[in-house]
């Protein structure tokens, strides 16, 4: 309670709506001791007199009677019939919910039927029919409003009753022999009543400007009594002529129903986990760049990536995703990025072309080259071009990752159009051609499917197809067969290797499958902690790790037909990576480690092609 | 679709007619004899019983309820006794200036309302996205009738630049112009606080959105960011800001009475206060069984329209 008091003050516009709020109220209660003039006595001398005037802080109306007398007053009444209508629409509205919540089955179909119904009519048509019936009037006006919030009030409460009533506390409640109404009044009034208060206060603002409608209207309070709705109802004639008599009362309104929204706004807040860590933020359409140090020379490679760094800050603390990380492919080469999950390597791959979600991620440092050209901080349409052009990526889980509501025809010819000159016929035509290419069958139907009504494999066909759309020079293919069983796994592994050789694409492989790697890849690079601690040709490593981790990591591995083997999950969790200790990150799990590994920094070395970044490697690669 | 669309019109069958049962009992809450409500205290016995009489009001309720009933379905509404008309042909004269308002006015919000909302969230914690949210909060905050009174003193009386109040010039009107020009205040009054509703709903449900991998994907296949937000992002938040449409129809509706009083509209809300305040009850009924029927066939069209939106829905 303390903790959602503190969250609510955080939140400096609920604590002025608050402020606001207490400041009327106390005012409206006070209002019998307040040294004012009589609000109903009429003196026509002095009508119209303006604010400010002397004895007459905020004027007269048009009969000369004391406007702020009046509007305190008037506040009062409205205030107390507001929340007099909220109070009335939750007791009742909260019953009802409650009885057809609990008893459930017929009592629940009939009543629930009935609040439907209530909730067919825009509310006003329901108030003006029981106004109309009862006569106008501020008791009847108060009537209408509360009647026509109760359905608000029972279908909420029906909602929370019926997720309690199915509760074991209840059923123990029944077998101790307790009757209903003794259930319903110690065991599920205690646990609804936050609700019912909840849905009180958010409502009873809404209550208190229709109920100053009615007024307003005239069916409401009738002279010499007045809420501020009919006092602006009454002041409304001389408008044009006086508007200050309208504009007292108006702004009175507007004052107390902004801080009741405020105060609701601010309530609803600290009751959203979401909104409490602040997580709903929007990315931006590229990683954002706060780039320190030097940029490394262009090499000539296909793509590279050089000393990248890629750091997510969350709150206070600075997370390094990517800690200096190059890699680089030539044409028709396949690399395989292999680590744990949280080792860096979809951040690396989504870092390439600016796609880490920012905020909270930044690129701090290092460089991506595509044929030499520096990606990294590159203006926004000349990485839109490159995307999905030159660079393509395939993703994890085509369900998520395929928009929901094209059909898949659309998501392919918008992905050829983005970059192409092609009309729209040209483009569905190669749309087809593209799900031929990836072995769909009946393309020329299935291109009008969306993602939902197709199975896993074929949805992934299409990822593969819309990376292929623009016949680039690089896929990144971020985990394309993790979301998929293995039959339908290696068909996929199978199509994107057979069109690398036939196209002469270079493809990065984002796994933690050594299965893949070693079909697939001509090169391997081991992650963990954000850096890669060794690379080199596939069978070089696979077959001779000489970084501890591999070693470990490859043990991991149960192999088919190899008879029993223990199977040997590395002790100890990665570590944290807001706080890398010097030295090696693998150091604490590595039974291997020495003094020196905790100390300073440890190069990524070896003879020629298969460097380790270790002390002491496992054999001399 | 077609099967899904009568399937949709059968269910609102007993809704509709749950509806003439709550407005009925409604009103024969009316507390004394109702003759003698309408006619007043000082009325003859003989001139009661013969408006009973007429009215039909000496017969079972039951019986005078289905008589009621009957009457509505061939498009008998009974006769408004004010003005002396048949209530249907008052109703429909006066709903159609209704509609012109609210019709407008909900137009005005759900544009305005998604257009705040998607650039309040693309640039989200930035000026424009501060500015917006405080507007909104004034929008939601500000009561139609004050706005309206507001609006007229500023833009009618200070800087005459529009006409009062009414709908058409009394000398010389008529035309669409003239209807624009008197219609630009009270819409805008009236769509208010829904543009404010629509826009924090849509700022949310695109934030939501935007967050979500196939945003990503289509980022990552080049395509341009406005097509991005107009087109991705903002075709998945029209899924969950459609049924809010819906529901702020019902309130533009119920805004419309306030506006049309303070801006003399001569629609629907302004006859049925005009008749409760004359009790001419007949009026009353008729007027608000025949909106609430145009309500709910609108939500049914909301339904379908849904579900054209999301082929996801099964129908």
């Amino acid at each position: 309670m303390s903790a959602f008091l503190a969250l609510l003050f955080r939140n400096r516009l609920a604590a002025m709506g608050l402020a606001v709020i207490a400041v009327i109220l106390l005012l409206a209660m006070a209002t019998p001791l307040l040294p004012l003039h009589d609000p109903d006595v009429i003196a026509t001398a002095d009508r119209f007199m303006r604010p400010l005037s002397e004895g007459r802080l905020l004027g007269t109306d048009h009969l000369g009677r004391d406007l702020l007398s009046r509007l305190l007053h008037g506040t009062r009444l409205s205030l107390a019939v507001g929340i007099a209508a909220a109070l009335i629409a939750a007791v009742i509205g909260s019953a009802i919910g409650i009885v057809a919540g609990y008893f459930g089955g017929r009592t629940d179909n009939v009543v629930m039927r009935g609040v439907d119904m209530l909730m067919a009519f825009p509310y006003i048509l329901l108030a003006l029919a029981i106004v109309a019936a009862l006569g106008p009037g501020l008791m009847n006006a108060l009537i209408a409003v509360a009647a026509v919030n109760v359905p608000f009030f029972a279908r909420n409460i029906r909602g929370i009753t019926v997720g309690l009533a199915g509760r074991e506390f209840i059923d123990a409640a029944r077998l101790a022999g307790m009757g209903h109404t003794r259930i319903i009044l110690t065991e599920l009034l205690p646990n609804v009543l936050p609700v019912i208060v909840i849905a009180m206060s958010t409502t009873v603002g809404w209550m208190i400007l229709e109920t100053a409608g009615l007024s307003f209207l005239g069916l409401g309070s009738q002279p010499p009594q007045a809420d501020l709705g009919s006092m602006l109802g009454e002041a409304r004639s001389a408008m044009i002529s006086h508007p200050h008599t309208s504009i007292v009362p108006g702004l009175m309104i507007f004052l107390i129903v902004m801080s009741i929204n405020l105060l609701g706004d601010g309530v609803r807040d600290a009751l959203d986990p979401r909104l409490r860590s602040g997580a709903l933020s929007r990315p931006r359409a590229t990683t954002l760049v706060r780039r320190q140090g030097a940029t490394p020379p262009a090499t000539d490679d296909l793509l590279a990536v050089q000393d990248l760094r890629t750091e997510f800050q969350v709150g206070k603390r600075n997370y390094r995703a990517v800690g200096g990380v190059s890699l680089a492919v030539k044409p028709g080469e396949s690399l395989g990025v292999i680590g744990e999950s949280g080792s860096g390597k979809s951040v690396t791959a989504l870092s390439v072309m600016g796609l880490v979600a920012s905020p909270p991620g930044a690129i701090t440092g290092g460089a991506v080259r595509f044929q030499g050209e520096d990606l990294i901080g590159a203006p926004y349409e000349a990485l839109r071009q490159k995307r999905g052009d030159r660079v393509a990526y395939v993703f994890q889980d085509p369900l998520a990752t395929l928009h929901p509501l094209y059909r898949v025809g659309q998501q392919l010819t918008e992905t050829i159009r983005s970059h192409r000159n092609l009309s729209k016929s040209e483009a569905r035509m190669r749309a087809i051609q593209l799900l031929n290419d990836v072995r769909i069958p009946n393309a020329e139907r299935r291109v009008d499917d969306y993602p939902h009504e197709m199975s896993g494999g074929m949805r992934q066909r299409v990822g593969i197809a819309m990376a292929l759309a623009n016949e680039p020079d690089v896929i990144i293919a971020d985990e394309p067969t993790t979301a998929l069983d293995v039959t339908v796994q290696a068909q996929i592994l199978c199509l994107l290797d057979d069109l690398r050789r036939e196209r002469g694409l270079a493809i990065i492989f984002i796994t933690h499958d050594f299965g893949v790697v070693a079909q697939l890849c001509d090169r391997i690079a081991v992650m963990y902690a954000g850096r890669i601690v060794e690379e080199g040709p596939t069978q070089a490593v696979l077959g001779a790790p000489a970084h501890p981790y591999t070693r470990r990591l490859i043990a991991c591995v149960p192999e088919l037909g190899g008879g029993r083997r223990e199977l040997a999950a590395i002790p100890g969790l990665p570590p944290v990576l807001d706080d890398l200790p010097p030295g090696c990150a693998f150091a604490p799990r590595c039974t291997k480690a020495e003094e020196s590994c905790r100390q300073g920094e440890i190069p990524l070395q070896g003879p020629a092609l298969h460097a380790v970044r270790c002390l002491f490697p496992e054999r001399a690669p | 679709m077609g099967g899904y669309i009568l399937k949709r019109l059968v269910s609102a069958v007993p809704v509709l007619f749950g509806i003439t049962v709550i407005v009925f009992l409604i009103m024969s809450l009316i507390p004394g004899d109702p003759a003698t409500a309408i006619l007043g205290s000082y009325a003859t016995p003989e001139n009661v019983e013969k408006l009973n009489r007429d009215l039909g009001l000496d017969k079972p309720m039951v019986q005078r309820y289905f008589i009621w009933l009957g009457n509505m379905l061939t498009g008998d509404f009974g006769r408004s006794f004010s003005l002396n008309r048949p209530v249907i042909d008052v109703v429909l004269e006066r709903f159609n200036a209704t509609m012109i308002l609210a019709g407008t006015s909900f137009v005005l919000c759900s544009i305005l309302g998604i257009l705040a909302g998607v650039v309040s969230a693309t640039r989200q914690y930035g000026l424009a996205d501060k500015a917006i949210t405080f507007v909104v909060l004034i929008g939601i905050s500000v009561p139609s009738f004050f706005l309206g009174m507001m609006l007229i003193l500023l833009f009618a009386v200070n800087l005459r630049w529009l006409p009062v109040s009414g709908m058409y010039a009394i000398y010389g009107g008529g035309d669409l112009p003239d209807l624009i020009r008197h219609l630009i205040m009270p819409a805008l009054a009236l769509a208010a606080v829904a543009t404010g509703v629509i826009a924090r709903l849509s700022r949310s449900a695109m934030l939501e959105v935007l967050r979500q991998d196939y945003v990503r994907t289509a980022r990552a296949n080049g395509v341009s960011e406005r097509r991005v937000i107009m087109g991705h992002a903002l075709r998945v938040a029209m899924v969950s800001i459609f049924p809010v449409l819906g529901i702020q129809a019902g309130f533009v509706l119920s805004g419309a009475v306030y506006v049309e009083i303070v801006f003399q509209w001569p629609g629907v809300g302004r006859m049925l206060v005009d008749a409760i305040l004359t009790r001419d009850l007949l009026l009353v009924q008729g007027g608000v069984v025949f909106v609430a029927a145009c309500y709910v066939l609108f939500n049914i069209a909301v339904d379908v329209a849904q579900c054209l939106l999301d082929p996801r829905i099964k129908t």
